[in-house]
């Protein structure tokens, strides 16, 4: 089992990497207080998850499925969805971290404080 | 290829370009825009259905005329045809009957933004049901969570602003999980439409490759949607947001939004992942533990709240909870009653919201429950309509509830063992605890008022007195016409595998 590690970091050291982050990232989000850090958290997973789809995505001396020197044999690219649904997956982080970052803007001005715990007692303080 | 097939494509396209156009339309038109898009969305829904009841089998559309393989495709079956039909008929009715109380708790200048956000729900609602496409699911998932986070904010005051920062956390983790999921979903499949992963799932189940991966994917699936619709143990954002934000906006996310997140669970279930492989991975046992969880706690902690609205939220933790209990059971009798329990909860919950607020204006808007007495006097339309839905939550004959709960015994018989005995006990506790809260609201109802009681002038709005006594009439439909329904729905089901 242990001989086995080394060669598993060596032949999926992106994935593994990939997993670590979401781990940190997920994390963050769920239990940090700060709500500018738990935004980082949000992006952290997310950039985790779309290093995850890229490196599997990837095949070692293959090149993106654009025509130029008129190879047309499939054998020479690799596949565009995978860098497709990153992309797709960027635009959705990207809005989701829009409104976050907003609502955030909205909290501060309304508490004068980030931490979600402390605006949470606030609130329950206030009468409506 | 039949013109009725575009109707999906048509009825998303519809939604969207609505969306946009009712920005730039003047708040009182695009209010009226949002209802006449239901309306149109739902007649569209209606024919389809009955094109595909009288055919009898589902098709898949091509979008962009790629096939299968790479393509994105719709597909469309009974199934997602009438729950299209059911939700946009209470999206339709939800907006009417909360038009009054948007027009002076949302600021007059972003009142036809809230209607671009009600278009985008519906739109997101729509595509869920019908796609066929993962990422698609994901993207649309996605954009549904965006409609449902500014709709509760809209009414800006400190406890939406908090719930829906909390509910934007709660849902970009479980977004988070859901990614990761179809992430590793086609890493092992190479494939992102549903008929194609099945095909692959199967033959890797059949030759015993990747089993630990598979059951992690169905998990992620599971807790990731499971956060998203406020599964038990996932719901604390919900009670704030259902309770303080715009009437319209809570009926419209306890009776649409969670649902549609429940039924894309039960397509990747079936269509995905494959009934084989969910059952013996035992995922199914999980979501039956914390669906029985919901429905005692959810009641429980209903009882507990002093206030109407935050009662009516917690009261939704408990019927998600029976719907996780149907669809854990793993039967197709379960799938039939969770169905049928989302339409007839979808038509009561959003009732419940609409006529609670009408009766907070009977009441002065106070909190204390000692003030609502007599306001099914004052106020009869929503009276009656508080009353009927309430009754058919706790299940009595004729409405919706008693027939769903019927049908959950029933298939707990089937399904039989430990299991039986746990689902008949849950719904036993939980509908006396159900009896508990709502009747003792409505007999606070129709009793007299307090000496020295000074009724509060108000005044009943046509479009929400319309809209509440639709409303009653569709909590008696759903319940009288539940044959014909739940004939649909094992029809629907059976084309789904």
């Amino acid at each position: 089992m242990l001989e086995a590690i080394p060669r598993l970091l060596e032949e999926h050291f992106e994935e593994i990497i990939a997993v670590l982050l979401f781990g940190i990232g997920f994390t963050t989000l769920l239990l940090h207080r700060n709500l500018i850090k738990k935004i980082i958290g949000l992006n952290i997973m997310d950039t985790a998850v779309y290093l995850f789809l890229t490196s599997v995505g990837y095949i070692e001396g293959r090149t993106a499925p654009i025509l130029t020197d008129g190879i047309t044999s499939a054998q020479n690219y690799v596949n565009p969805i995978p860098s497709g649904l990153v992309l797709t997956g960027i635009v959705v982080s990207v809005s989701v971290t829009a409104v976050t970052l907003s609502l955030t803007i909205r909290l501060y001005r309304r508490y004068h404080t980030l931490d979600i715990d402390k605006i949470t007692l606030l609130m329950k303080g206030e009468d409506n | 290829m039949e013109f009725v097939k575009n109707v999906p494509f048509f009825s998303i396209m519809l939604c969207m370009i609505s969306g946009v156009t009712a920005s730039m339309l003047p708040p009182k038109i695009a209010k009226w825009w949002t209802v006449a898009l239901a309306a149109v969305v739902a007649a569209l829904n209606a024919w389809l259905l009955s094109y595909l009841l009288s055919v009898g089998e589902s098709y898949t559309y091509m979008m962009g005329h790629f096939p299968a393989p790479w393509g994105n495709e719709l597909r469309g079956g009974i199934l997602e045809a009438l729950l299209a039909v059911v939700f946009s008929i209470v999206l339709l009715v939800s907006t009417l009957g909360g038009m009054q109380k948007l027009e002076y708790q949302v600021d007059p200048h972003k009142q036809n933004l809230f209607c671009v956000m009600l278009d985008l729900v519906l739109a997101a609602m729509i595509s869920m049901l019908y796609t066929n496409d993962l990422f698609t699911g994901y993207v649309f998932i996605e954009i549904m969570t965006l409609g449902a986070c500014v709709l509760i904010m809209s009414r800006q005051n400190g406890r939406t602003l908090v719930s829906a920062m909390r509910y934007m956390i709660m849902s970009l983790l479980g977004s988070g999980l859901i990614l990761i999921a179809i992430t590793l979903t086609y890493n092992l499949t190479g494939h992102l439409l549903m008929e194609n992963i099945q095909q692959s799932f199967a033959q890797l189940h059949a030759s015993g490759q990747y089993e630990v991966p598979i059951t992690v994917i169905t998990g992620l699936f599971f807790v990731g949607l499971g956060i998203k619709s406020a599964l038990f143990p996932f719901h604390t954002w919900l009670p704030d947001a259902y309770g303080y934000s715009t009437p319209a906006a809570s009926s419209v996310l306890s009776s649409i939004v969670s649902k549609a997140y429940i039924f894309l669970l039960m397509k990747i279930f079936y269509r995905v992942i494959g009934m084989d492989i969910i059952h013996s991975s035992h995922v199914m046992n999980l979501l039956f533990i914390f669906g029985v969880a919901g429905m005692i706690l959810g009641s429980l902690s209903a009882i507990r709240s002093h206030d109407l609205r935050r009662m009516n939220a917690y009261s939704s933790v408990a019927q998600i909870g029976y719907l996780y209990a149907g669809i854990g059971l793993g039967i197709e009798a379960g799938f039939v009653a969770a169905i049928y329990h989302m339409i007839m909860h979808s038509v009561a919950k959003s009732s419940l919201f609409i006529a609670t607020s009408g009766l907070a204006d009977a009441s002065g808007d106070s909190k204390r429950f000692s003030d609502l007495r007599g306001a099914g006097y004052r106020y009869p339309a929503a009276g009656i309509c508080f009353s009927v839905s309430a009754m058919s939550l706790v299940g009595i004959p004729i409405l919706g509830g008693f027939v769903s709960k019927l049908y959950f015994s029933q298939a707990a018989f089937e399904y039989g063992g430990v299991h039986l005995w746990v689902m008949l006990s849950a719904l036993a506790l939980s509908t006396f605890l159900n009896v508990l809260y709502f009747m003792r609201t409505v007999i606070t109802l129709y009793r007299p008022p307090k000496k020295g009681f000074q009724p509060p002038a108000f005044r009943k709005d046509p479009r929400t007195v319309t809209a509440l006594w639709i409303m009653t009439a569709l909590n008696f439909l759903v319940g009288l016409l539940a044959q014909p329904i739940v004939m649909a729905i094992t029809r629907g089901l059976r084309m789904f595998a």
